[in-house]
């Protein structure tokens, strides 16, 4: 029987796998496969966790009073430092949203949030991504921002049944469009690969670009929100003769360190002038101020 | 169930389930270097252990099953691993009458050849940043736990009568 011959099944198998890279590389095509085998591979993700998450419930049961105590006193300070932040944010908020609508553009929103725990690191050491314990049940779409505390760590590039896969801000193969926080310098800022290292392409040699400098996102690319810190420049190396300076920075976000990610809806900028629809969405205290 | 039967293809799916979550379980960065191919060493003993059930066909899905899990371009494990199936079909009979240490120098070979081929897909798609001969690494560590792998999946298969 011929189909019994390993050589000949060889062909059969190389023929497909070939077939399978090329749909998977060019067309969406393949993206079902992935998903129907997402649900065999998500529980061997979540179980590689589970030392993980018991190593956390262990120290979680045996912290002393002492210790919740001063927990409980570092929180609740943070609370009070937040709060008074968030009364200054809400008066600035509607003086943005006001200045804007004086410019006829329409308001940056922030859409819906959505928390997720970091279940798996790539064990692949060319490629810099997660997988988060959140899929397409809960609603994750590709292309979602991934943010940190500190700031942004990347996109999300697949999603399963039960888990999705992000891509870092740190992959080579990822670049975004983010802007120096001081003077609005526009630039792209690429991913090198190594663990805590971008760098900022294309920057002239003449731009106002120094140490310390904070990155946040224009939100250009329509794939991430405008305005989250993404970077912190760490060396400017201005190269006699060359066109562009070397400048590399150092992600915000503690990507090694974090536990829990947020996914961020990004609605596409919008120059077009504000319509009656965003009118609607404005207080109707601005409403009354334009008036005036 | 008569002796002819085949029978315990659940126990070769779990221990190719627990081989995958080997493979994604987190390690220190400096180690992960190391990091056995343990899918195909597993699938590789039931190569060797059952040439007439798994063969090519199981190498190409357990391959998938590679992509998937690790997020890879879909077909370059299940393209290696199909090649690594077909070398143990073709080696199985040598392979049950080598000593240890030849038996280890094969699976090196093996191994490496497959997983040469999985960088050289990674490669052509633009996302192997890492020099070649780091494969070498991983592949080391591959050789050198194919025993223990041997002796765990036979007594894994003595004991739930896989045939």
């Amino acid at each position: 029987m011929s189909s019994s011959n390993p050589t000949y099944r060889l062909l059969i198998a190389l023929v497909l796998a070939v077939v399978l890279m090329v749909l998977d590389q060019r067309t969406p095509w393949a993206q079902p496969i992935r998903y129907v085998f997402g649900y065999l591979t998500a529980p061997a993700q979540y179980l590689a966790h589970l030392p993980v998450d018991t190593a956390r419930f262990v120290s979680r049961q045996t912290q002393s009073r002492g210790e919740l105590l001063e927990d409980q006193e570092r929180l609740n300070r943070q609370v009070l430092i937040l709060e008074q932040r968030v009364q200054k944010l809400a008066v600035l908020e509607a003086e943005n949203t006001r200045l804007r609508e004086l410019l006829n553009s329409s308001a940056s929103l922030e859409g819906s949030v959505l928390v997720a725990e970091i279940i798996g690191l790539d064990p692949d050491p060319n490629r810099q991504e997660i997988v988060i314990n959140k899929g397409a049940r809960e609603g994750v779409r590709r292309g979602q921002g991934v943010l940190e505390a500190q700031g942004l760590i990347g996109q999300v590039v697949e999603v399963g049944p039960l888990a999705s896969r992000v891509l870092l801000i740190t992959d080579a193969s990822h670049a975004m469009s983010v802007q120096v926080n001081r003077n609005g310098v526009r630039a792209i800022l690429a991913g090198t690969g190594q663990g805590n290292t971008l760098r900022l392409l294309y920057v002239p040699d003449t731009a106002d670009v120094q140490q310390g400098d904070l990155l946040v996102s224009t939100g250009l690319g329509q794939l991430y929100p405008r305005g989250y810190p993404v970077a912190e420049v760490v060396s400017v190396d201005h190269r006699s003769g060359a066109a562009f300076a070397d400048i590399l920075a150092r992600p915000k976000a503690q990507i090694d360190r974090a536990s829990h990610v947020l996914l961020v809806e990004s609605k596409p900028v919008e120059p077009a002038p504000a319509d009656q629809d965003e009118q609607e969405d404005a207080p109707p205290d601005m409403a009354e101020e334009e008036g005036q | 169930m008569s002796k002819e039967k085949p029978a315990g293809t659940g126990v070769i799916l779990v221990t190719l389930f627990l081989a995958g979550l080997l493979e994604v379980v987190p390690l220190p960065e400096d180690l992960n270097w190391l990091r056995p191919d343990w899918l195909l060493l597993v699938l590789m003993y039931w190569v060797l252990a059952l040439p007439h059930r798994v063969g090519v066909l199981w190498g190409f899905v357990v391959g998938l099953y590679h992509d998937v899990l690790v997020g890879t371009t879909l077909g370059q494990w299940a393209l290696a691993y199909s090649l690594g199936a077909y070398f143990m079909l073709a080696a199985y009979k040598r392979m049950r009458v080598f000593p240890a240490l030849q038996q280890t120098a094969v699976v090196f070979l093996l191994v490496g050849s497959s997983n040469l081929l999985a960088y050289l897909v990674q490669e052509s798609v633009g996302r192997a940043y890492y020099p070649p001969y780091t494969i070498l690494y991983s592949t080391l560590a591959s050789a050198v736990l194919w025993r223990p792998v041997v002796a765990a999946l036979r007594w894994v298969q003595l004991r739930f009568l896989v045939r």
